[in-house]
């Protein structure tokens, strides 16, 4: 028999058993959506991760007070001392640095907004006119913080806030009470909604000196600093971490984290992620190969006189063998193919439903999936095809 | 039973001459099925040897047989086996595709042989929607399309009935004719007594060969 004939001939008999071969392909099918879909969603989380870091800027370091790793004895927790707090001071000295394009401190807090007849609690946070550029944001109206602002009392709001303070004229101009102090309103930030679990419609930005005043402290919450160019970022930490050194008295008590750090780090937690959610999919194949291999075991008794009659015309058990295994192939293959549209339309349910997230399945998934779903099929069909091959023409033919 | 052996065929020598027609005839367990399924290359003799067109065939490996049931024997079933799926026009066909037939030579060999047995307008007819008659000369039609030298039919009339099973033995019969070789199993005397060569069995022994 040639290669086409085996080929028709098996989807011939596929397409007669219609409603045990839609079965097998629907299990084959739903395996192999099932591995496209889980991972579309495991990777358009990671993705939608690192679109979150990339969206307040990849060139980023961000200085925080205190050692986030232990590294041996401390001589500072010996000699009774607390790790010194980060001041505007230390912010002006890194933004000399050669590296630095830009440098914002930051304070955050929560104090409470007033105007006539409204009131509620707001997230503040004190910054400079470099804020902007920074974290990528954008203002619907108005001005951001000017360049030597600190010391005029202008605020920053957000879009959400503008519209609930102001809900029938502009809020450029206004007047506000933020905790004990009259703030003139100089922008509105565009909406944005939320970016790394913080939503910018519901902050307000004042400068850094007045958030100082109005928390009380003189200390920073941290220190954002761009880089010129991205491969500027080793040398940046090392000498960020040598001026800090020198200016905190030889005393290692801040951290600096980058972005690609953290971005790694979660980089490789949702792959894992990702990784394992795809392997419990892919059981469903396994479990979709069995059910091949079950019913090519029932079609193969359904069949035996057909077998035995094919043997006494002169087809070689080579012959009945390759039709056999050529249904299992033609059925996988279906599955297969059906699966990955089902998955590739389910991977764009999502989409649609949560645009948010990049669910696209990964190169990859596709193709593992498929194949995994061939694979079992092929080994699945390997045991009824050669049970089928060494049935014995006369007692097959006498069976009816 | 014990220790005795059961022999499904004793002590038989049996040579057939080109273009034959031979009927063999005898009880249930007799061994005609036995010895049938043995000339067409579906058994093995546990000792003894069988010779097809002066060829020893007896050890051939299992592909080597099927090669030679497919090119030099044809079979007829009583209960047909045609396969149920496929179409008058297909179940023919599937001899050409064993043996490799390229697919434009194949139609117009199916064609001429729905033509031969007058099966043309049922061609694409499956199985169940066929007489049986109809039945049996698509498995006729199937058994010669390679024009095999031996066609071995088992109670080829024993499911039609009597007109029609007269009917397809006057099929088999002008194959004779055209110098087949044809081997009937039956229980049917009358049917028996139509060919040239009468061969009776009983438990597993040639009681009587007689022309």
């Amino acid at each position: 028999m040639t290669l086409r004939d085996i080929l028709l001939l098996s989807l011939k008999s596929i397409t007669s058993y219609r409603l045990r071969s839609l079965l097998i392909i629907l299990a084959m099918a739903l395996g192999v959506a099932a591995v496209i879909v889980l991972t579309a969603l495991g990777d358009g989380a990671r993705r939608y991760v690192a679109n979150q870091f990339s969206s307040i800027g990849t060139n980023l370091l961000v200085v925080i007070p205190g050692r986030a790793e232990t590294s041996g004895s401390f001589p500072g927790a010996v000699m009774g001392q607390t790790p010194r707090d980060l001041t505007l001071k230390d912010a002006q000295l890194l933004g000399r640095l050669p590296q630095v394009r830009r440098y914002a401190p930051l304070n955050v807090g929560v104090a409470e907004l007033s105007a006539p007849n409204r009131l509620r609690d707001v997230t503040v946070l004190g910054s400079t006119a470099e804020l902007m550029p920074i974290r990528h944001m954008k203002l619907a109206r108005g001005r951001f913080l000017t360049q030597g602002s600190e010391h005029s009392a202008q605020i920053v709001l957000g879009d959400k806030l503008a519209r609930e303070f102001f809900p029938r004229s502009s809020a450029i101009g206004q007047r506000v009470r933020l905790g004990e102090n009259r703030f003139l309103v100089s922008g509105v930030l565009a909406p944005q909604g939320e970016s790394m679990g913080f939503n910018t419609d519901e902050i307000v930005i004042i400068p850094i000196s007045y958030a100082q005043s109005l928390f009380n402290t003189s200390s920073l919450f941290r220190i954002l600093i761009e880089v010129k160019r991205h491969s500027d970022i080793p040398s940046a930490k090392i000498s960020i971490q040598k001026t800090m050194l020198q200016s905190h008295d030889g005393e290692d008590d801040i951290t600096v984290i980058t972005q690609d750090a953290v971005l790694d780090t979660f980089d490789r937690i949702l792959r894992a992620l990702t990784l394992a959610v795809a392997g419990i999919a892919a059981i469903s194949l396994a479990v979709a190969g069995i059910l091949i291999m079950n019913v090519m075991l029932v079609a193969v008794n359904q069949r035996t006189t057909e077998i035995g009659l094919l043997k006494a015309i002169g087809a070689t058990t080579t012959d009945i063998r390759r039709l056999f295994f050529a249904e299992a192939v033609w059925l996988s293959l279906i599955g297969a193919i059906v699966g990955f549209l089902l998955g590739q339309f389910g991977s764009l349910l999502i989409r649609l439903a949560y645009p948010l997230l990049p669910a696209w399945a990964p190169v990859w998934a596709s193709i593992a999936g498929i194949t995994v779903a061939f694979i079992t099929g092929i080994i699945a069909s390997t045991l009824p095809a050669s049970r089928a091959a060494k049935l014995d023409a006369v007692n097959a033919l006498s069976k009816r | 039973m014990g220790d005795q052996s059961v022999y499904a065929l004793n002590k038989v020598n049996l040579d057939i001459a080109s273009g034959e027609y031979i009927s063999i005839m005898g009880p249930s367990g007799s061994g005609k099925s036995t010895l049938l399924n043995i000339i067409g290359l579906l058994d093995r003799p546990n000792s003894g040897h069988y010779e097809l067109d002066h060829k020893n065939v007896t050890d051939l490996s299992d592909n080597q047989q099927a090669q030679i049931r497919r090119k030099k024997i044809g079979f007829v079933f009583q209960s047909f086996h045609l396969i149920p799926r496929l179409t008058a026009a297909e179940n023919i066909e599937i001899p050409l595709i064993l043996d490799q037939v390229p697919p434009e030579e194949r139609q117009p060999r199916v064609n001429k042989a729905l033509l031969d047995f007058d099966l043309q307008s049922r061609a694409k007819h499956r199985p169940a929607e066929l007489s049986g008659g109809q039945r049996q000369r698509v498995a006729i039609a199937r058994a010669t399309i390679l024009r095999p030298a031996v066609i071995l039919a088992d109670e080829p009339t024993g499911n039609l009935d009597h007109n029609i099973g007269a009917e397809v033995m006057l099929l088999l019969e002008g194959l004779v004719q055209t110098g087949t070789t044809l081997v009937i199993v039956t229980h049917d005397r009358d049917l028996g007594a139509r060919a040239q060569r009468h061969i009776a069995m009983r438990d597993g022994y040639i009681v009587t060969d007689e022309i």
